[in-house]
């Protein structure tokens, strides 16, 4: 523990020079993504007839392909991946456990859960339908994990387990009873972007927007909270103010993001991890880089998800599981855990 | 609640123990609850039979429901205490050598690979119990020594440990979610029944090696407790006084694995106890650290009080018992947690 830190303390001044220019590095990364992710599927476009297709000239079916699928998928992807992977930074700065993330807040069980009664009862038939209920399940347990939380990490922290473990096994118990609910869960469960692109997500979309903005102005507030509440204090900072608003910010980004892609979660916990030494203690950095990895790492599984196989699409959140597991292994081996 | 003052020796001869009034309060009382539910789920069986008869076929009484309750009941029974008890230590040994609340078994990847092992035995190979088990054990062990073979690096940092135990859980739970979309809806809701971990079916044949092997291991696990609960204190100390931790770790580790593996094997993967028991228990005994009694016991309490409720809620049909011990142990984390945002 203690090589490490000193060798973090020696290399940090060049990591820290080198911010902005691993930040450029990212967007490149992120704009090559997306026009791939535009181009490969089961039809090519190559970028030259993508930009003539979006302006709308060119072959009208390869015009209709960019613009009504292709394009808002790759939105969606990247929208939910800034959603997850920013709501994964705040939750790990927030309760000062490396190993939080999103789900800890039950979100995804109350989702799930939320699913699993809808199609019980009959109510989830179309994609509107489906996407409230996600909501509805998501931020009721997000906020009733936050209300009994919020004022010790570790309090939040196994209030989130225990009542992840409630939801998960009553769904659990739907299921086995009833086959046609366990069918809507089994496709809901394993997060996908295929085909959610047809469903109204101008609306989550635009919350995962306003919330990633607001962390960005929130994150020095925070950085101050997660320094302890007496240093915070010391700096003017009024603690219970931060912690309530960043408990509402990363319940409105998972939310959103399940509700759109069903349990991704993962890397809500491996994009922190993977982007810690760029930010080198930085907060806003944190939250800057993870704003545009996640989307890499969400945008690349996507399109990779739709060309692994010849006979069907993989689901996204089993491409995202094995990209990302071997990146987190290979960070963990390479820098260890640091206290975020 | 003071705790000074409470504290009483014990002494006979060189050996002498301090033994906090708390502790010993709390042992008596899980034990008796222990009994009272043992005694009530002897009583349930096709119907209600009065506690004098089970008595009677205890005793070796001869006669059609005695015999039931002999080779029926009382495994079941037998089953749920001593498979919740290595499940609570097994959770409480990964909680100490992580540090950390999270640190269970089934976070790092033991559950999600035995999971596996057993889909590709439902699937692939034809679902014999013996090929189910011998899958799951197989893919349970080999997901931990990948975990634990991956995270060492110079020694296992315990949240190292953790972290590519997630990593590696998140990659078998991604197979084994895709081999569950792939399957036909009666072979995964098959699949999915077993990987809720249940009791029902249990009758000695399957019991009588599990509970050998969990007895070895916990035997084994006494003889390091008094070096675990230096560890606790941090390397550091434990080493100065003369702990040798790395050694110990592997261990403890292969005695945690152990004991979730073979309660696996027997029943599937039972979620939550291990996470829950050492948990509660550590509040329930206002322990400082994680103590080990404490959370067997919990864990005892925990799964024989689920596996009665998964009888009776929706009699006749049996629940699988990992649907009720989630939930209720959830229940009650949330109760214990409630109750300390009230008191300040």
């Amino acid at each position: 523990m203690t090589a490490t830190a000193t060798a973090a303390d020696s290399t940090g001044s060049t990591w820290g020079a080198r911010r902005p220019l691993l930040l450029l590095a990212g967007l490149v990364a992120l704009a090559t993504v997306m026009v791939a992710s535009v181009g490969v599927g089961a039809h090519f476009i190559g970028p030259a007839t993508a930009l003539h297709a979006l302006s709308g000239s060119g072959d009208p079916n390869d015009v209709a392909l960019v613009r009504d699928i292709r394009l808002p998928r790759g939105a969606l992807a990247i929208g939910v991946g800034a959603a997850l992977a920013v709501s994964g930074v705040l939750v790990q700065v927030l309760s000062r456990n490396p190993l939080g993330e999103p789900g800890v807040l039950g979100v995804t069980s109350g989702a799930g859960f939320a699913i699993s009664v809808g199609s019980g009862l009959g109510l989830t038939v179309n994609a509107l339908g489906e996407l409230l209920a996600a909501v509805v399940g998501a931020v009721a347990a997000a906020a009733l994990v936050a209300a009994v939380g919020r004022r010790s990490p570790l309090r939040m922290l196994l209030a989130g387990m225990a009542l992840s473990s409630v939801l998960t096994g009553l769904t659990l118990g739907m299921r086995l009873i009833s086959p046609t609910v366990f069918d809507k869960y089994r496709f809901w469960s394993i997060g996908s972007l295929a085909g959610r692109e047809q469903a109204p997500n101008t609306m989550p979309l635009l919350v995962i927007a306003v919330a990633v903005a607001a962390a960005l102005l929130l994150s020095r507030q925070l950085a101050a909270v997660a320094l302890g509440e007496a240093v915070a204090h010391t700096l003017g900072v009024n603690v219970t103010r931060v912690r309530l608003v960043t408990l509402v910010l990363i319940t409105a980004l998972a939310g959103a993001a399940t509700a759109i892609a069903g349990p991704i979660l993962f890397v809500g916990l491996i994009v922190p991890h993977l982007v810690r030494r760029a930010a080198d203690g930085s907060v806003p950095w944190l939250i800057g880089f993870a704003a545009v990895l996640g989307p890499v790492l969400l945008l690349a599984a996507d399109t990779a998800a739709r060309v692994l196989l010849t006979t069907g699409e993989v689901p996204v959140a089993i491409v995202t599981a094995f990209l990302g597991g071997p990146a987190l292994i290979w960070a963990v081996r390479r820098y260890g855990v640091a206290q975020p | 609640m003071s705790a000074t003052g409470t504290a009483l020796v014990l002494r006979r001869g060189r050996f002498s123990a301090l033994v906090e009034r708390r502790t010993l309060v709390f042992t008596a009382v899980m034990l008796v609850l222990l009994l009272a539910l043992g005694l009530t789920a002897l009583c349930y069986g096709d119907g209600w039979t009065s506690p004098a008869r089970v008595f009677a076929a205890l005793s070796g009484q001869r006669g059609g429901p005695n015999v039931m309750i002999r080779e029926w009941q009382l495994p079941r029974v037998l089953a749920a205490v001593v498979f919740g008890a290595a499940l609570g230590t097994a959770g409480a040994v990964f909680q100490n050598v992580t540090r950390n609340p999270l640190g269970s078994p089934d976070v790092i990847g033991l559950d999600a690979g035995a999971y596996t092992g057993a889909l590709v035995a439902i699937t692939v190979l034809s679902g014999t119990p013996a090929r189910l088990t011998a899958g799951s054990v197989l893919g349970g062990l080999v997901a931990a020594a990948l975990v634990y073979l991956l995270a060492m690096r110079g020694g296992v940092s315990g949240l190292r440990l953790i972290v590519i135990g997630i990593a590696v859980n998140a990659m078998l739970t991604a197979v084994n979610s895709w081999i569950v979309l792939r399957a036909e809806l009666e072979v995964a809701i098959a699949a999915v029944g077993w990987s809720a971990g249940s009791l029902n079916g249990l009758g000695w044949e399957q019991v009588r090696i599990p509970f050998c092997v969990i007895a070895v291991l916990l035997a084994a696990l006494v003889t390091r407790a008094p070096a675990l609960h230096q560890a606790a204190l941090g390397t550091e100390v434990a080493v100065g006084t003369g702990v040798r931790t790395e050694s110990l770790q592997v261990q403890l580790v292969v005695i945690g694995v152990g004991c979730t593996a073979t309660v696996t094997a027997a029943a599937g993967p039972i979620v939550f106890v291990a996470l829950a028991a050492p948990q509660i228990g550590r509040r329930l005994a206002r322990t400082s650290g994680i103590g080990l009694l404490p959370a067997a016991l919990t864990g005892a309490v925990l799964l024989q009080s689920a596996d009665l409720i998964a009888q009776l809620l929706l009699s006749p049909v049996s629940l699988p018992v990992g649907v009720v011990t989630t939930a209720i142990g959830g229940c009650y984390l949330i109760w214990l947690l409630s109750k300390e945002v009230r008191s300040g």
